[in-house]
């Protein structure tokens, strides 16, 4: 079922809230406020927002500067150009720098569907995560997103936040309450355990349905902070279940599946499948032809599923 | 500017020459060219115009100095040695492990630095998201961001400069340091940034080229720079890398990173004042 509210929606209404008490929290755009809809925050704090125009690497710039003077940036453009296109600045003037910017990258992977392979950020999280300290958060659905904002604004330090900007499939019910540096178990399960982030979590949902109904008992955890990875929960699961397959909406490089075996080995190793997209450019399309071309579907995770339970 | 005030700071920028020379020289080698040709500017600035203090580095309302040219290091660490910062000891670690001073500027690691560079190019938007931080806040603090001429190439800096002019930010002002030179040659031989008053004025900014090695300009231009409302300053400082030092001067687009004998630093330490 899909959410009530677009996630942008709640991002915007988040920081507004937030603003209305936290003098600091100031907004710096690329081009794209028309895009993730941050116009309200405008409207309300006209001298706390700015738009650079399409200058990235100057918006990640003036965002570290701001934050030397206390201020809390929340910079934003497509998931490709929040990270690769500025990745330097990114790196030595928000991280090596120690600033608290929050750099927003929204169209998640295969979300990206007909602005195509130039706009499918299949690797920015991987290319965050390989940033020192910094926190790489992929809130799954609008509740999440509501819950998680006040956190990731108190959180002080370098935060990359993978952003779908439309309606996500609806996971947690209003009310539910989530921690930024735990995971969330969905479900247990003693045959096996999906790990999943962002739109790949409704669909281990209905995997494991499917899997229920062919006998088997497959555990859920959600791990929507990719970085520091709540470590204790994933070693959990795998003594739990003992077999491990992670889905996301990213390459098989440098993503979840690359996080998750870095705990696994390091300390439970079980057998481990992975549903990701395989060292692939993106392209254009609607999601359901991408999930199939990229092998992100419901039946890709029962799939893998099966052949990791096989393995044990 | 009175003879007086002149003589005092002809004095102190030999002093931080001094101390500049000998920071490199005790390691053997480094970014002296390009430290030198500063020198005169960081004088003026830190000894002059800005509103900074030693004994309250973090002062939310103390002028912002971004030293975007990050390699250029040792000569703003002489200053901020010399200001009291921190112990003027400390420049005999420069680059060892473990040091407070390494060869690129870096906030989180010396007292009095308010901006890490060193990889070129994104110090303008950082001293930009500052200005703006002092518009939002009200607050009357300047910021002065020093970048090189070679470092004009990067992409960034166009960004930024286009920015700062279209907002008019008039509590900020950019130095190019105009040496001339880089690493692999003249500057006008490998990507010519020129004629860089005609980019200043055209991107909208308060433009003014000067010697930037004669004090009382620098003080002048500043002091028109800061007295122009509504628009933000750029000023071309014409300079000569290495200036000050003829055995690093001579060394032309060599000197930007050298090796220093004991005994060449040792001479120049024992310089007499002119």
């Amino acid at each position: 079922m899909q959410d009530t509210f677009e996630m942008r929606e709640i991002y915007c209404q988040s920081l507004i809230e937030a603003a209305k008490t936290n003098k600091n929290i100031v907004v710096v755009e690329a081009d794209l406020m028309n895009c993730i809809k941050t116009g309200p925050f405008k409207k309300e704090f006209p001298d706390r927002f700015f738009n650079v125009g399409i200058a990235e690497a100057n918006m990640v710039g003036i965002s570290a500067g701001l934050a030397t003077c206390g201020k809390i940036p929340f910079c934003s453009s497509f998931g490709t150009f929040a990270t690769r296109r500025c990745f330097d600045q990114v790196f030595i003037s928000v991280a090596y720098s120690k600033q608290n910017v929050k750099i927003v990258g929204t169209d998640p992977g295969i979300c990206a569907e007909i602005n195509g392979g130039t706009h499918m950020p299949l690797e920015d999280m991987g290319i965050m995560r390989g940033i020192p300290q910094m926190l790489c958060v992929e809130p799954t659905d609008s509740v999440m997103l509501k819950a998680l904002m006040p956190q990731i604004i108190d959180y002080k330090g370098a935060t990359y936040i993978r952003l779908q900007r439309k309606k996500a499939e609806t996971v947690y019910s209003e009310g539910e309450k989530f921690d930024l540096f735990k995971a969330k178990k969905i479900a247990s399960g003693k045959d096996a355990t999906i790990i999943a982030s962002g739109i790949m979590v409704s669909k281990a949902v209905e995997a494991r349905e499917e899997l229920k109904n062919q006998g088997y008992d497959v555990g859920i955890l959600n791990v929507f902070t990719w970085k520091p990875i709540d470590e204790q929960a994933i070693i959990e699961c795998a003594n739990e279940s003992g077999a491990i397959v992670v889905a996301e909406n990213h390459n098989v490089h440098n993503g979840l599946y690359s996080a998750v075996s870095e705990v696994i080995v390091a300390n439970k190793p079980v057998p481990m499948e992975s549903v990701a997209v395989m060292d692939e450019f993106g392209e254009v399309g609607k999601m359901p032809y991408l999930s199939k071309k990229f092998h992100l579907t419901k039946e890709d995770i029962v799939e893998k599923t099966l052949k990791a339970i096989k393995r044990k | 500017m009175n003879s007086e005030k002149l003589q005092v700071l002809q004095s102190k920028a030999l002093d931080i020459r001094k101390l500049t020379v000998e920071m490199i020289g005790r390691l053997g080698v480094g970014h002296i060219g390009g430290a030198l040709s500063i020198v005169d500017l960081l004088t003026v600035l830190y000894y002059d115009i800005a509103n900074v203090d030693p004994k309250n580095p973090q002062n939310p309302d103390r002028d912002r100095i971004v030293l975007s040219k990050g390699h250029a290091g040792p000569a703003l660490y002489s200053v901020l040695a010399d200001k009291g910062y921190f112990p003027i000891e400390e420049i005999k670690t420069l680059n060892q492990p473990g040091t407070k001073l390494p060869s690129h500027c870096d906030m989180n690691k010396t007292i009095g630095i308010d901006m890490t560079a060193g990889s070129l190019g994104q110090g303008l938007s950082c001293a930009i998201g500052m200005a703006l931080a002092a518009k939002i806040d009200k607050k009357d603090y300047k910021v002065f961001c020093i970048m090189g001429d070679g470092e004009s190439q990067e992409g960034q800096v166009w960004e930024a400069l286009m920015y700062a002019g279209n907002m008019g930010l008039d509590n900020l002002v950019i130095f190019i340091d105009n040496n001339g030179m880089q690493i692999d040659g003249m500057t006008k031989d490998i990507n010519s940034i020129e004629p860089l008053d005609e980019k200043g004025n055209a991107f909208n900014l308060h433009t003014q080229r000067i010697n930037g090695h004669d004090f009382e300009a620098i003080e002048n231009a500043i002091n028109t720079a800061l007295d122009t409302k509504g628009k933000c300053s750029l000023i071309v400082m014409d300079t000569v890398k290495g200036y000050g030092v003829d055995w690093v001067a001579s060394k032309g687009y060599g000197c930007h990173s050298m090796s220093i004998s004991e005994e060449q630093w040792r001479n120049f330490c024992q310089k007499e004042r002119d």
